[in-house]
């Protein structure tokens, strides 16, 4: 016991040596099961076959005015919708300040003639109706959301209800007139 | 603590139930006495039978029952053979053969309900864009469950002056927002039952709800039978259980 | 007292070796319990027994299941429809589902109302609510297994919560899900972790356990044992009341098994998933539809917070601020039977709840909107303003001096009171 304390008290160079090696290899061994762990976590993110159903092309060709489709693009519909006159002049004549998620209509589209918006709720994830001609589409002829009741105007922007966002936009290219590339 | 038992049971009970109530502005569908309802129901075998007839004569045309088998029609009074036989009815996509091909034969007892189009854009494509749901769980998918199912069937009435039709919809008593796409489907003497009762549209949809209610619940009768027997058991060895209680206890004043 | 058995030589020479017997005679036979605990006291084994019935059906069913988007549906059909006693096994496990729910809230409720969270009872307290929690995901992810529309629609909404984080929301929800949208790696995932947290659960019982035999139960006066007239053996007293709860539960549970299988689910996931279809009322299993009232109860933002990050951090907070119930309440006295003003916030709390509870099933709509809003700040104002202020004004009634007393009028009582033929007093 007293040639333990001996060591621990009489030879502090010694001492200071030993400790940075503990450190070191305390800190080597730390670091190296922190980067063991990366592959268990990571390996819940997309795969490379998810990754690969990234983009979607569409023909837009059979679309008339006032129609929508819903495409199905990294498995969440995103709706396309050919507006009427009267939808783009409502969309781009809204005050900004009446809007809870302001956005112009021109931010909003490439070309006014097409919205191109994700069919999925901001609120919780589910998809508003006002894709089919019967379908209820809310107090501002966009969409409504049936699960919490957001109600979404022909720009795809939140008007009433508990979604904080507007319908996202996807990124996409016009490849020509009649064909889109979504991604 | 002990006098609020009572009115927490009701209140799990209340909450358990309250989805149930945001059903939806249609009329509540009459309550019909099943013979499948209560403590020791079980189904009316020849009711089930019409039912089978009803819906492979009405409903097949467009409504799917993929989960049931042809097999499983022995379950409700038919015999080997003649399952064997209407099963032998349907033509079912089988292979590929030594060459590659697929081909059709006539069907077996081990295979499930045909259904009528081959997939769920092939059914919409046909029916206006409105999908014939699968009719192997609908009296367990649908909120009233059989009591629903019938309504349905019995509840098409001209549309109120003040209500604008969708194009192709009827109007429907008892369905959610009133407007289905899906045309009555009886009518008197559109089958002609086998057992020669009367083919009444009321008739009718008693028994193509009590077929689905047994597609949907084969187990019901073998459910309650074995339930009976079950609850008589626990509740006699609960009070078995309390009289040793007692007893145990009987010298610990607490 | 010595169990006969234990002088068997065979098994001293086990114990001997692995003290297993002596354990199961301190812990389960000689156990020193409280002779005075109420019908209340059972619902804690009762719940251990539900999680070892949940376990046993859960790892039969995964037998016969197929964790895929495609074939998750039909298998659970195959269960219910061809598997030998399947739909039996399936129902036991759906309703156990219910009932382990409705036990541990009952369980939980009771150790409010004994304050049974008070020192030195702090960790079991927080063991306890953390085993709630964790049931809480186990019964969520399970509950997405049968790939109904409800199935699907609720794994959604939930997962989706986590996109309120400020920054890497989004980032969260893709790597929860494995993909863009909830789909077949987000059911793999959760078959797997279904399967595992029952286990976790267990551990975490064991702890809850360890820490309940440091100092025994509680019990329905809440004061301490003074001696052992205080107290009773756990067998043969408690293994036979046990027993008769188990039956009586039993009772009512093979009711719903055997004759309403189908109360506490929802009709909607009878329908296979379909991700581009939504049901018109997406509501959760009726055991979360308090925390989803709360969540949905906050419809505007506050300065920078949305209000979707605010319901969801109110959300979680509602179970986390159990966490520190032991010391928000300041009170010395345990039971609610000695404080008057307590005993009355406690029901209107329980009954706050089944209102949440109410509200949650209810479209988010009109009246439902305003009730919500203020159930949810009374929920909040219980824990942090009620509960504290209380034992700054509240004048508990006299405690008395022993837990025999009552019963044997007097202080004290002989000391081995459990042998003493005595006319009962209940």
């Amino acid at each position: 016991m007293a040639d333990y304390e001996d060591t621990q008290a009489g030879h502090g160079h010694g001492e200071t040596r030993r400790d940075f090696l503990y450190l070191a290899t305390g800190a080597f061994g730390a670091a190296g099961s922190a980067i063991a762990l990366w592959p268990l976590i990571h390996q819940m993110s997309p795969a490379r076959d998810t990754l690969a159903l990234a983009t979607t092309e569409v023909d837009l060709s059979p679309i008339e005015q006032g129609q929508s489709i819903t495409v199905v693009w990294r498995g969440k519909p995103v709706f396309i919708r050919r507006r009427t006159e009267d939808e783009i002049k409502e969309a781009q004549a809204v005050e900004l300040d009446d809007l809870p998620d302001p956005q112009t209509d021109a931010q909003r589209t490439k070309k006014p003639e097409w919205l191109i918006v994700v069919g999925v709720c901001t609120h919780l994830g589910c998809i508003p109706k006002g894709q089919a001609t019967g379908d209820r589409k809310g107090d501002y002829g966009g969409w409504f959301c049936p699960c919490h009741g957001s109600h979404y105007d022909t720009s795809g922007r939140i008007r009433k209800g508990p979604a904080p966002e507007n319908l996202p936009v996807p990124t996409y290219e016009f490849l020509s007139d009649d064909l889109v590339r979504i991604g | 603590m002990r006098r609020t038992v009572g009115a927490l049971v009701a209140a799990f009970v209340l909450i358990g139930s309250s989805p149930a109530l945001a059903a939806g502005e249609a009329a509540v569908p009459p309550s019909m006495k099943w013979t499948f309802d209560g403590l020791f129901g079980s189904f009316d075998r020849a009711a089930l039978r019409r039912g089978f007839q009803v819906y492979t004569e009405v409903c097949s045309a467009c409504h799917s029952l993929r989960l049931v088998h042809y097999r499983n029609l022995t379950e409700i009074g038919f015999s080997e053979d003649q399952v064997k036989a209407i099963a032998a009815e349907v033509e079912v996509t089988d292979g590929p053969d030594a060459e590659g091909e697929m081909f059709d034969r006539p069907g077996l007892p081990s295979d499930r309900f045909v259904s009528p189009f081959p997939n769920d854009n092939a059914a919409r494509a046909a029916n206006n864009g409105a999908l014939p749901p699968d009719l192997s769980l609908v009296t367990k998918s649908r909120i009233g469950g059989p009591n629903y199912i019938h309504g349905l069937m019995v509840g098409y009435r001209d549309a109120p002056d003040d209500m604008e039709m969708s194009e192709g919809m009827e109007y429907n008593m008892y369905f959610p927002g009133h407007q289905i796409a899906m045309a009555a489907p009886l009518s008197d003497e559109l089958v002609e039952y086998t057992d020669g009762t009367e083919a009444t549209v009321p008739q009718m949809a008693k028994d193509v709800t009590n077929f689905l209610v047994w597609a949907a619940e084969p187990e019901l009768e073998e459910r309650k039978r074995m339930g009976v027997k079950v609850v008589l058991f626990l509740l006699l060895l609960t009070g078995m259980l309390f009289a040793v209680k007692r007893a145990v206890w009987s010298n610990v004043p607490h | 007292m010595t169990q006969p058995w234990m002088k068997n030589r065979l098994v001293q020479w086990v114990d001997y070796r692995l003290p297993m017997f002596s354990f199961m005679e301190k812990e389960l036979i000689d156990y020193p319990t409280p002779r005075n605990l109420s019908y209340w006291w059972n619902f804690g084994s009762l719940a251990g027994i539900v999680l070892v019935i949940m376990i046993v059906t859960g790892i039969v069913l995964a037998m016969h299941y197929t964790p895929h988007v495609d074939y998750a549906f039909d298998s659970v059909e195959r269960i219910m429809r061809d598997v030998n006693y399947g739909w039996l096994i399936r129902y036991i496990h759906t309703n156990g589902g219910s009932a382990f729910f409705i036990i541990v809230y009952i369980h939980i409720f009771r150790g409010l109302y004994y304050g049974s969270y008070k020192s030195p009872r702090e960790i079991l307290w927080i063991l306890g609510v953390i085993i709630l929690l964790c049931m809480m995901a186990t019964a969520f992810m399970g509950y997405v297994l049968p790939w109904g529309q409800m199935s699907f629609w609720g794994a959604t909404v939930i997962t989706n919560l986590f996109s309120a984080v400020p920054i890497v929301g989004d980032i969260i929800v893709t790597w929860l899900w494995g993909g863009f949208t909830v789909d077949n790696p987000t059911l793999n995932r959760f078959y797997s972790l279904h399967y595992l947290m029952p286990f976790v659960i267990v551990g975490v019982v064991a702890l809850h356990m360890i820490s309940l035999h440091q100092h025994g139960s509680n019990n329905p006066l809440g004061i301490d044992a003074k001696g052992p007239q205080d107290k009773i053996p756990f067998h043969p007293y408690y293994t036979v009341k046990d027993m008769f709860g188990l039956c009586a539960f039993l009772t009512i549970f093979a009711g719903f098994v055997f004759f309403a299988p189908n109360f506490f689910g929802e009709p909607e996931n009878y329908i296979p998933a379909d991700p581009l279809v939504t049901p018109p009322h997406i509501v959760p299993e009726w055991y979360f539809l308090p925390y989803y009232a709360i969540l949905r109860s906050i419809t505007f933002d506050i300065w920078f917070l949305s209000a979707k990050l605010i319901g969801v951090v109110l959300m979680f907070g509602s179970i986390l601020i159990l966490f520190l119930v032991p010391w928000l309440d300041r009170s010395p006295v345990r039971s609610a039977r000695y404080r008057p003003i307590y005993k009355q916030l406690f029901w209107v709390l329980v009954i706050d709840c089944l209102v949440l509870g109410w509200v949650g099933g209810n479209p988010p709509e009109g009246i439902f909107v305003v009730i919500g809003q203020i159930a949810t700040l009374y929920y909040f104002a219980h824990f942090l303003v009620l509960l504290p202020l209380l034992s700054f004004i509240e004048t508990p009634r006299p405690l008395p001096t022993s837990i025999a007393e009552p019963v044997l009028g007097g202080s004290g009582g002989p000391p081995a009171a459990a042998e003493q033929p005595m006319e009962k007093a209940q």
